[in-house]
């Protein structure tokens, strides 16, 4: 027995150092970083990963008991709706709730009411796009009124976002990623604004010959 | 001696498990929670009730933005409303649905109330909270200089 004792001690112990390194692996969450990998890499500073600030969440459409934010301890928690079960069937995108709803509308897949109680109450559309060109070289923005309109009413935009008038707004990507104008819903219930949604609102190609202006530092360089 | 090693590994697996304690507590759950989803805890807390929690991907199944933001007068502000439930059994803000009529009614507290104590009033997966650093801010606009030679 007490012979024994010692490697039987041993191996647990090696086996809960294993499990240890292997949990800190996962959690360092380097991209294709394996168990085997974080193995080897244990005494190698976590700081030289990938995409060390922004880590993507593993489950995106997580079961409210699963998602961190509801409590586990309150019963009705677990009646709530898993959103991957209301989802299904619905045309599916790679960001913000994993859903494209304008087609998920445009195919009378969903049919939200317009009316609190009235179902049969058709919304006030307008087909309208404002072309607002960008100095970047980035595609100009497309604004559609189309898309926006079967969702929200005028009131919702105008005046207090956007005064309804072409080229009248200040618009730039800074407001826009601080929340203000196209980001009060963009980035919060609309879409969210990541690397695969820049073309959604920047559409509009701009033409082959297109440059964007050189910087006044570069027109005056006395080193050229 | 056998006292001696035994005490040894004893050591070593209290080390182990504190380590472990260590390793689980960082593991804490990530919050993962639906884009849009709402956590309003203006009062909730201070009166002992778990936080509220809105669902907008839930709602907009059923309801378009105009109903909410434009007919009910919520305005597009994460604890904004200072939402109430004087309010809501007047048949304001969620009020005007969770009545037993159009939804579930008010007395079933805990679907709405369901959040975890202390979560401060906060809109889940917005752009803001994922930036890195703050946006950048462009310079003051200068008069534009053509890149025409
Ligand atoms: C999601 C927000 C949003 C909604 C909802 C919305 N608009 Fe607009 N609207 C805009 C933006 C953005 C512009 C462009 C402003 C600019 O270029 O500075 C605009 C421009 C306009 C213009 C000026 C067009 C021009 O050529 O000068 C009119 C008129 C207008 N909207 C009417 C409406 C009406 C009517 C509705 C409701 C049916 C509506 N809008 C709904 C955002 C919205
Ligand atoms: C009041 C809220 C609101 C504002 C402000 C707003 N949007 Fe939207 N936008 C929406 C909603 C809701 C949708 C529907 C799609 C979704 O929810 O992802 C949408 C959809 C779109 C689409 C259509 C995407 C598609 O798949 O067809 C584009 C493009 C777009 N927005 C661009 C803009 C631009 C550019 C601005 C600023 C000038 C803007 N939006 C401001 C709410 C808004
Ligand atoms: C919700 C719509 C929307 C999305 C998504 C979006 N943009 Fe923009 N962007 C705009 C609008 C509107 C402007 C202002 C255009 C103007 O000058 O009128 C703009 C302007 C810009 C500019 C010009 C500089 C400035 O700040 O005005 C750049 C560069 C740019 N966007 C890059 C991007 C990149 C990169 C992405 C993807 C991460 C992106 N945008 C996503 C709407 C959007
Ligand atoms: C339809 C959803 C909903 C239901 C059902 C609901 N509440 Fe609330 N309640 C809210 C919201 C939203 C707030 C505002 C939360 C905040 O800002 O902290 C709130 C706030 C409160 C507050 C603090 C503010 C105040 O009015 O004093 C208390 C206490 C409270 N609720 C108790 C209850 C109790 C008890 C029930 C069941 C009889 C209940 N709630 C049912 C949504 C709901
Ligand atoms: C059933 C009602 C309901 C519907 C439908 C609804 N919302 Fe909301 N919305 C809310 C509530 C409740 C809040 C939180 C207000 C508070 O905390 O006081 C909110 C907050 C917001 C905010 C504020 C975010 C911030 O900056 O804090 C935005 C933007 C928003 N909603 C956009 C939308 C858009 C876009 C749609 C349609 C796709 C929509 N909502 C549909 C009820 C609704
Ligand atoms: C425009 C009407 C409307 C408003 C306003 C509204 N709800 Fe709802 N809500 C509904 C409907 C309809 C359902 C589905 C009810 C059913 O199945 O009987 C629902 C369901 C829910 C659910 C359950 C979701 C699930 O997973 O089953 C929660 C939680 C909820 N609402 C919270 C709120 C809160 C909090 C507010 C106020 C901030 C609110 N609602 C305002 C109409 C509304």
């Amino acid at each position: 027995m007490r012979v024994t004792s010692k490697p039987v001690s041993m191996m647990t112990t090696a086996c809960l150092l294993a499990f240890l390194l292997w949990v800190s692996a996962a959690q360092a969450g380097a991209a294709g970083g394996s168990a085997a990998v974080g193995l080897m890499l244990a005494d190698v500073s976590a700081a030289n990963t990938f995409n060390l600030n922004l880590r993507k969440p593993k489950n995106p459409n997580a079961p409210p008991w699963e998602d961190g934010i509801h409590d586990t301890t309150n019963e009705a928690t677990f009646k709530l709706q898993p959103p991957l079960e209301a989802y299904e069937g619905l045309p599916r995108t790679s960001f913000g709730n994993h859903v494209d709803w304008v087609k998920a509308l445009d195919q009378g897949l969903i049919k939200p009411r317009w009316d609190r109680l009235d179902s049969n109450e058709e919304p006030f559309v307008m087909d309208l796009d404002i072309v607002r060109p960008v100095k970047a070289s980035v595609p100009d923005v497309v604004f559609p009124h189309r898309q926006h309109t079967e969702w929200l009413f005028c009131s919702n935009c105008h005046p207090a976002i956007f005064i309804p008038q072409k080229g009248a707004n200040q618009i730039n990507m800074s407001a826009i990623l601080l929340g203000q104008k196209c980001g009060v819903c963009h980035g919060k219930v609309a879409f969210p604004i990541e690397t695969k949604t820049c073309k959604k609102c920047h559409s509009k190609p701009k033409p082959a010959d297109w440059e964007p202006p050189l910087s006044e530092a570069t027109l005056k360089n006395p080193w050229k | 001696m056998v006292l001696k090693i035994e005490r040894r590994v004893a050591w070593k697996s209290l080390l182990l498990g504190v380590l472990l304690a260590v390793g689980l507590s960082g593991m804490s759950q990530p919050v993962k929670a639906e884009y849009g989803d709402v956590v309003i805890n203006n009062f909730s807390d201070a009166a002992g009730m778990r936080p509220a929690v809105f669902p907008h991907w839930f709602h907009r199944i059923r309801f378009r933005c105009k109903v909410c933001h434009a007919d009910l007068g919520f305005k597009f502000k994460a604890g904004g409303n200072r939402i109430t439930m004087a309010k809501i059994i007047d048949g304001k803000y969620c009020g005007a649905c969770h009545n037993g009529e159009v939804a579930w009614s008010v007395e079933n507290c805990a679907m709405c109330h369901s959040g975890i104590p202390g979560t401060p009033t906060h809109f889940h997966g917005s752009t803001l909270q994922r930036l890195v650093a703050p946006a950048y801010k462009p310079l003051p606009a200068k008069k534009t200089t053509d890149n025409k030679k």
